[in-house]
């Protein structure tokens, strides 16, 4: 029982990470129908970053707390920047191009951001500056460290922010209009290149929140490793129902414990057969199955046939 | 038929058959690396035109296509290898090969292929993933896989005594291991380049096409858009599984790393770049994208030590970096790729005469 | 030329459809007899269209059914419903944009030909026999709407009304017995219609039934031999359009009153 309560807990930490990064891909998605694959490299360098400026701070005498505030800031500041400049400089002149054409570049971005970074920082693992204090605690069973309550309780805080933007302010109400229906939401005075812009800037943001967490909470960051960390986000986002932002929301927090669940019992499930190194099949096998059966994901909008 | 017979067709036919004759003893003055890189251009032509067919003519996006092309290696590595200690013959494991590949679409793609567009895309995905996942982590507790080591030591294609490894001399030239095999690519290349336009003109082929440009209308005319689908994913699944077999052969050896999926998105994008669903585009997307890399290996080194006269880079992720920016500024000024079908093109120029207006 | 035989050709029985509360069709009966030219009519949101969807395999009815050409007609798929010999086509038309006209004719050509993938492949004789039947026939029915002329370019650069055209030329190609035109004259000026008015003449003439669903009162009244009325989602009347025309129901409906 101890195993489940722990596996449900590590499941929640992963979860609410790949949530944060889950929101990036629903919100342009939403507004612009486009797989942006480069955002798993955003969420990298969010964490690249952090890692610069924060350990170089630390080292320079700083306290580590100002020291991690100041790269969690940098790297959102860069990321931000960094999802304008995507936008504004691969995606915007597509707008009109066939579908296909956007998702090559969104690739060929992704290809370039990866080597840019491993020029930079280079092919091997670094270590993420130990910006919070060690603490175990155990409740019921199951162990926790405060790494794992910060990183759910601050991305639950800022999911419940993004939710306020985007149902109580103007340009919220924007995006949710252009969602819609761009063309009318434009005649109706909505400038749609600066929700597009901000669509990409806000999901940048939370991108390299997300990456300074999986950073504090793994201790080591790769210039690889915004793939697989974008695509389960992905996967999270399409479980939810792309598009939908409490879908991409639950869709992680769903997808982190399934992995974690499955990861913790495969071996026994199976006999033995299978082992833990299959957990990453867990996302995928799910997500089919999910489709299958709900085909606009599990909180979608029904987009029926119309004649 | 009378095409043929055109003076002018003849003439640039008889030209492209002494080129693609002609090609390996050039590349293969550059030594044999450049032959294999050839191999390999004309492999992804294969495969490229495989996925033509669900991607470009039924419109289907699979991001999975190398899972395909995975099964179809493995077929042939653990039917043709010291690893089961099986050895038997091509037209034994090729069409094995093809039949598990297309058995394995048609389970992918009869729960899937109902979903729209871009969740098909990220199903497809996954199960290209999982194809991956399990060859990484098949070699326990019962070895089939042999895991992340891969297989080794695989035989190559023969016809009878007639193998493509090591070197051959037939008319008093010497034919090494990959210009055999580049001669028998050529041909495969050519025997799937018809069938993609026998396909593009056909009832099924107006049938995809019907599907990808509005599934409703398609349905309302009576086409069984399931089925239909269901074909091209099969059609293109065998193909991925036939160049899979070649593939081991030729390498001699797999590993998942082959099969991971940037190789399914590197395939994508030579569709896309070349011109979707337009034969001579998608040709042309293939090699480029596949010897651009490998002619950046070779160029991006020596250009900086002329220039610098050091290593300013790492030239590995110099020449990856090169690559995405190609991809990207192709999309940005041709945006239908860089060869699209006659009507393609017209269709954007007008578009873009519309924003101007 | 069919003449009126016994049995109705299409036979709709107590057909219902509701989309969350809303009840779009309530128990609507009627009956299309073969070789007249059947008229739909209503306001706006009657439900004439999704009566059409259901009777063409696009939604599947909550009530009630169809019975076709003698036999149940089972609507769970379109491509049932064009097997069975009723085509359609769309109020906002839907034709294969970036296909050549003459494709889209092809297209239609499909549910009445076999050729699978491997006659392709091969080529085979029988095959290519086939394919230049389908050719052939496409190219007379482009010649029967008129827009033969158009045959190589693509069906999305066609004008408004060779587009409509277009369309009813891939619908004759499945050969239906009951061809559905849903609001055929739509967005046409007074020429158009006059002429789209003797096309569906003259496809009658030439033996296929016609249901036309059309906002077009006059059109309707002075080209179809029967009209049922739908108002919220029920049937008002259906008979010969002299009576229908003077009907206070219908007269309401239309008014509002």
């Amino acid at each position: 029982m101890d195993i489940f309560l722990q596996q449900i807990v590590n499941g929640l930490v992963q979860g609410s990470i790949y949530a944060l990064v889950a929101l990036g891909y629903t919100m342009v998605y939403g507004i612009m129908g486009l797989i942006n694959f480069a955002h798993g490299e955003v969420v990298m360098i969010g964490t690249l970053v952090t890692i610069t400026v924060a350990g170089s701070l630390i080292n320079a005498g700083m306290p580590v707390a100002l020291a991690g505030m100041a790269g969690l800031g940098a790297s959102m500041l860069i990321c931000m920047a960094l999802g304008w400049g995507l936008e504004r400089i691969a995606y915007r002149p597509l707008r009109n191009a066939p579908r296909l054409t956007p998702l090559i570049t969104a690739i060929g971005m992704s290809i370039v951001l990866q080597n840019l970074a491993m020029m930079i920082w280079g092919r091997n693992y670094l270590t993420f500056p130990p910006l919070l204090p060690k603490i175990n605690f155990e409740l019921a069973g199951a162990h926790f460290t405060a790494i794992q309550v910060f990183i759910v309780v601050v991305s639950g805080a800022t999911m419940a922010g993004l939710l306020a933007l985007i149902y109580r302010t103007k340009l919220g109400m924007a995006m949710r209009a252009t969602a819609q229906n761009p063309a009318v939401a434009s005649l109706m005075g909505v400038n749609i290149n600066r929700v597009i812009a901000a669509a990409f800037v806000i999901g940048s943001a939370l991108g390299a929140l997300a990456g300074v967490m999986v950073g504090t909470y793994y201790e080591i960051a790769h210039y690889q490793m915004g793939f697989m960390l974008g695509l389960k986000a992905f996967t999270a986002a399409v479980l939810g129902g792309i598009g939908n932002l409490a879908g991409a929301m639950l869709g992680g927090v769903l997808l982190g414990i399934i992995e974690a669940l499955g990861a913790g019992y495969i071996g026994d499930l199976t006999g033995g057969f299978l082992g833990s190194h299959y957990q990453d099949i867990f996302a995928f096998v799910v997500l089919i199955v999910v489709l299958m059966f709900k085909p606009s994901g599990l909180f979608g909008e029904k987009t029926g046939d119309r004649a | 038929m009378s095409k043929w017979l055109n003076p002018r067709s003849f003439f640039g036919v008889t030209l492209i058959t002494i080129a693609l004759l002609g090609l390996p003893f050039v590349a293969a003055m550059g030594g044999q690396a450049w032959v294999r890189i050839l191999d390999f251009a004309i492999l992804y032509v294969f495969l490229a035109l495989g996925l033509n067919i669900v991607v470009g003519y039924a419109g289907l996006l699979d991001l999975g296509y190398i899972a395909f092309y995975a099964v179809g290696a493995y077929t042939w590595a653990l039917l043709a290898s010291p690893h089961f200690g099986l050895h038997l013959p091509i037209w034994v494991i090729l069409p094995i090969g093809a039949a598990l590949a297309c058995i394995a679409g048609v389970l992918l793609g009869s729960p899937t292929l109902k979903l729209r567009g871009d969740y098909l895309a990220i199903v497809t995905l996954g199960f290209g993933e999982i194809v991956r996942i399990f060859m990484n982590n098949l070699n326990a507790p019962v070895n089939i896989t042999n895991g992340p080591q891969g297989i080794t030591l695989i035989d190559p294609v023969a016809f009878g005594d007639f193998r493509f490894s090591g070197n051959t001399q037939i008319f008093g030239l010497t034919l090494s291991g990959p210009m055999k095999y580049y001669y028998l690519l050529v041909a495969l290349a050519i025997l799937v380049v018809i069938i993609n336009l026998r396909l593009q003109n056909s009832r099924i082929g107006r049938a995809w096409q019907a599907i990808r440009e509005d599934e409703i209308a398609a349905k309302a005319v009576g086409i069984n858009t399931r089925n239909v689908k269901l074909l091209a994913f099969a059609m293109g699944a065998s193909f991925g599984g036939i160049a899979g077999g070649v593939f081991a052969a030729m390498q001699g050896f797999v590993s998942p790393e082959s099969f991971s999926l940037m190789e399914s998105i590197m395939i994508l994008a030579m569709v896309v770049l070349g011109g979707m669903g337009h034969i001579p585009g998608v040709i042309l997307g293939a090699v480029l994208l596949s010897i651009l890399p490998e002619a950046l290996r070779y160029g991006v080194g020596p250009i900086q030590m002329a220039l610098f006269g050091k290593m300013m880079v790492d030239p590995e992720s110099l020449r990856m970096l090169v690559f995405g920016l190609a991809l990207v500024l192709v999309m940005r000024f041709k945006p239908a790729g860089l060869w699209p079908s006659p009507e393609r093109k017209r269709e954007l120029g007008e578009k873009q005469a519309e924003v101007k207006a | 030329m069919s003449t009126n035989l016994p049995t109705p050709l299409l036979e709709a029985k107590a057909v219902a459809k509701h989309f969350g509360g809303v009840k779009a069709l309530r128990d609507v009966s009627l009956t299309i007899r073969r070789g007249e030219i059947y008229g739909l009519i209503g306001p706006n949101g009657a439900g004439k269209t999704t009566f059409f969807n259901c009777m063409t395999g696009l939604y599947v009815p909550d009530g009630g059914g169809f019975t076709f050409d003698g036999a149940p007609l089972v609507a769970d798929a379109p491509q049932h419903a064009a097997a069975r010999g009723i085509a359609r086509t769309f109020q906002n038309i839907r034709l294969f944009g970036n296909m050549t006209a003459l494709e889209n004719v092809m297209v239609g050509r499909h549910v009445r030909t076999r050729a699978g993938i491997v006659g392709a492949m091969l080529n085979t004789p029988a095959t290519r026999a086939e394919e230049a039947a389908i050719r052939q026939r496409a190219i007379e029915l482009l010649h029967y709407v008129r827009i033969e002329e158009r045959a190589d370019d693509l069906a999305k650069n066609l004008s408004y009304g060779d587009q409509r055209r277009l369309e009813i030329a891939r619908a004759l190609a499945t050969e239906p017995k009951l061809l559905c035109l849903d609001e055929p004259a739509a967005g046409m000026n007074a020429t158009e219609t006059e002429e789209l008015r003797d096309l569906i003449e003259g496809i009658r003439h030439d033996g296929t039934t016609i249901l036309l669903i059309e906002h077009d009162v006059k059109l309707v009244m002075g080209l179809c031999d029967r009209v049922a009325v739908l108002d919220y989602g029920a049937l008002v009347i259906e008979d010969v359009p002299a009576v229908v025309q003077k009907d206070q129901r219908v007269i309401e409906a239309y008014l509002g009153a």
